[in-house]
């Protein structure tokens, strides 16, 4: 009787030990999960390989210059009588100029969206709506270009010369040249309606998320539907939709044939603000415009733009992602 | 007062109507746009977007009065952000089918039966629209999705399982890169393609490298959707078979994968329907042709996105026809691939 009370339950360690057949398996699995970290690594290193030329013969003044002249495709070393000039300054601001358009139109319409599904639109519709945002979201940018060229623009002339005529006196919807076509206002009008959905979509997740018990507090204390958005839906959920938003400026960044088409490109000059102007920059254009006739040192600089292009939306995206998740962790 | 405003609702004879109230939400919110709409047939202003500030402008003021004087009062602040929230779902919904439109009238109107069923090399530029056509396109769309398909969903499936099954110290880092990946704009994986498999002559400007390209794209798609989808499996399900004396690659091949089944379709699904109207990638590695070119290892190869944008250069009426012509067989094709995904989803019950 006693020798049983007397066993004291004692902690076992389990060891496990895998058949061959298993050790192969999970060896498989670690390297499909290394799948994405190699093809990163692979790609950042091609194209620093293959922008090596250029960055090595202009330095930092790669990014700081603004020209793009192929010459006799010779650097001075070579004994160049043409000598070529890169310099990307031009369409590096040029994308972020685009970029911050965009996410500036697609940011207060994405959230409005996202709360007239959770607030406005009655239950029933509410389905087939989210439906419908997936499929915008699902649109290939080509026929976003096509669009961009032959509906959006020759309205959005109209739109461009009346903000100019009525608001000039401000700097940035003052023009040089009063075309309107191919502006970076143009540019960012196509790319807020391509991220408008993304946006949409993950302020709705978050949204989502906000618990219910602080919302039936507020209601109780007598908040309307306003107060309740304002002091706590927002401020809830304010990191993931900042991080909807990067995911947007991410996509709008990269985007190469929707802009292509609504975007007169300027190598010589930065044009800082003015975005009612046609001349602008965007890398992912660049690319596709210079790639048909480039020569071997003009590839190579198309080369050390795309790394640049690399490099940025990859930080865009990271910040996204660690604000989104982090703000889906705190539910 | 109440007694005399209020009367028996129908359908829910417990429920009390207050009339006064809705007919007053009733007569702002339809009257609004009606008086927007006499104003400006009234006036100079022109155009739907003209239509639509006045309408704004008009119902953030009645919207205010009803607010202030209606039978039940709120906030201004309350009534603006309704009508605003409504502007936003206007927009959008007008950009929206502004997009999805002009695809299909201008598509259908561009449509003769050789345009589906005869290659472009007899075309030159603006040759009338009932000659030559667009099933190289078509074809090489298929291929190169089909080849981008082998590579990435085997790849994303795996790199789900890694983190759902193995679930080791990398699990964040591979999240993480996934992640990342998701994020790389398309002419840069067309770059890489290009600098890592065409200069370095590992492949010829082909239907393949245009694949190779494209997977880049399609894994973290494929990888996230899968691993949502792994994630539902119930880990009881796993324990049972471990202790029943299955090894892991029996328990993932033989538990895990089968009760996933329908998820990973839809899974690939989206990876497909993500990539199929891919174009910048394209036009570094498949190049474009103007015939069929069935045989994705050597020889440049058209797609309908590369098709859409050669057209657009080319710029004559009956260019920009066909170019809107090959939009709605993408847009259909993008749309069957997204409607099928959707149903899937619908009946296995994710998210």
């Amino acid at each position: 009787m006693t020798s049983t009370l007397e066993l004291e339950p004692t902690p076992q360690a389990i060891t496990v030990l895998r058949t061959k057949g298993d050790r192969i398996f999970r060896g498989i699995l670690i390297f499909g999960g290394l799948v994405s970290f190699l093809v990163l690594a692979g790609i950042f290193g091609y194209l620093a390989q293959s922008a090596a030329p250029v960055l090595q013969a202009f330095g930092f003044q790669f990014f700081t210059d603004s020209s793009w002249y192929a010459g006799d495709g010779l650097l001075p070393s070579e004994g160049s009588i043409d000598p070529p000039t890169f310099g990307i300054l031009p369409m590096l601001w040029g994308s972020i100029l685009i970029a911050i358009i965009s996410v500036g139109i697609a940011l207060p319409l994405g959230i409005g969206i996202a709360l007239s599904i959770v607030y406005l639109l009655p239950k029933r519709t509410v389905f087939g709506f989210t439906l419908f945002i997936d499929l915008i979201a699902a649109i290939p940018s080509i026929v976003f270009g096509l669009w961009g060229f032959f509906v959006l623009v020759p309205h959005g002339i109209l739109w461009a010369a009346w903000l100019n005529e009525k608001l000039g006196f401000i700097p940035i919807f003052s023009v040089q040249f009063p075309a309107f076509e191919q502006s970076p206002f143009m540019a960012g009008l196509v790319l807020a309606i391509m991220i408008t959905p993304i946006v949409a979509v993950v302020s709705r997740q978050i949204f989502a998320l906000v618990p219910p018990d602080l919302i039936n507090a507020a209601q109780a204390l007598g908040g309307s539907r306003w107060t309740i958005i304002r002091d706590v839906v927002l401020p809830f959920s304010r990191g993931g939709i900042i991080g909807g938003a990067m995911l947007g400026l991410g996509r709008a960044l990269g985007e190469t044939v929707a802009v292509f088409f609504v975007l007169q490109l300027f190598f010589d000059e930065v044009n800082w603000y003015r975005i009612l102007e046609s001349s602008g920059g965007s890398v992912a254009s660049l690319i596709i415009a210079k790639f048909g006739e480039a020569g071997a040192l003009e590839i190579s600089a198309l080369f050390a733009a795309g790394l640049a292009l690399f490099v940025i939306t990859l930080l865009a995206n990271a910040a996204a992602s660690l604000l989104v998740n982090s703000s889906k962790a705190k539910k | 007062m109440t007694i005399t405003s209020t009367k028996a609702n129908s359908r829910k004879p417990w429920a009390a109507t207050d009339t006064v109230y809705r007919n007053q939400q009733l007569l702002v919110h339809v009257g609004t746009p009606l008086l927007a709409a006499l104003v400006v047939a009234g006036t100079g202003i022109r155009g739907g977007s003209g239509l639509f500030c006045t309408w704004l402008v008009l119902h953030l003021i009645t919207g205010a009065l009803l607010a202030k004087f209606g039978r039940r009062k709120y906030s201004i602040a309350n009534s603006s952000m309704q009508v605003l929230l409504a502007a936003s779902l206007i927009i959008f919904v007008t950009a929206a089918m502004s997009v999805l439109l002009p695809v299909f009238t201008k598509g259908i109107a561009a449509f003769s039966s050789n345009l589906l069923f005869q290659d472009a090399s007899t075309v030159e530029p603006d040759t009338a629209l009932t000659n030559g056509g667009i099933l190289h396109a078509i074809i090489g769309t298929v291929i190169i999705v089909i080849f981008a398909s082998i590579i990435s969903i085997p790849l994303g499936i795996l790199a789900a399982l890694y983190v759902t099954e193995v679930r080791g110290r990398l699990t964040p880092y591979v999240r993480f890169f996934v992640q990342a990946m998701s994020g790389v704009p398309s002419i840069v994986a067309g770059l890489f393609v290009y600098a890592a498999l065409i200069v370095s002559g590992i492949l010829p400007f082909s239907g393949l490298s245009g694949a190779i390209a494209l997977s880049i794209l399609m894994l973290p798609t494929v990888a996230r959707t899968a691993e949502e989808v792994l994630l539902l499996v119930p880990d009881d399900l796993r324990s049972a078979a471990l202790a029943l004396g299955a090894t892991q690659r029996r328990v993932v091949r033989m538990v895990v994968l089968p009760s996933a089944g329908p998820g990973l379709v839809t899974a690939s699904i989206l990876g497909i329907a993500r990539i199929t109207g891919e174009t910048a990638p394209l036009l570094l590695t498949a190049f474009g042709a103007t015939s069929i070119n069935a045989n994705p290892f050597s020889e440049p190869m058209s797609a309908l996105p590369i098709y859409i944008f050669t057209q657009m250069l080319l710029g004559g009426e009956n260019d920009v026809a066909r170019a809107w012509f090959a939009c709605m067989i993408l847009m259909i094709m993008v749309g069957l691939l997204f409607g099928t995904a959707r149903f899937l989803v619908s009946r296995s019950g994710l998210k």
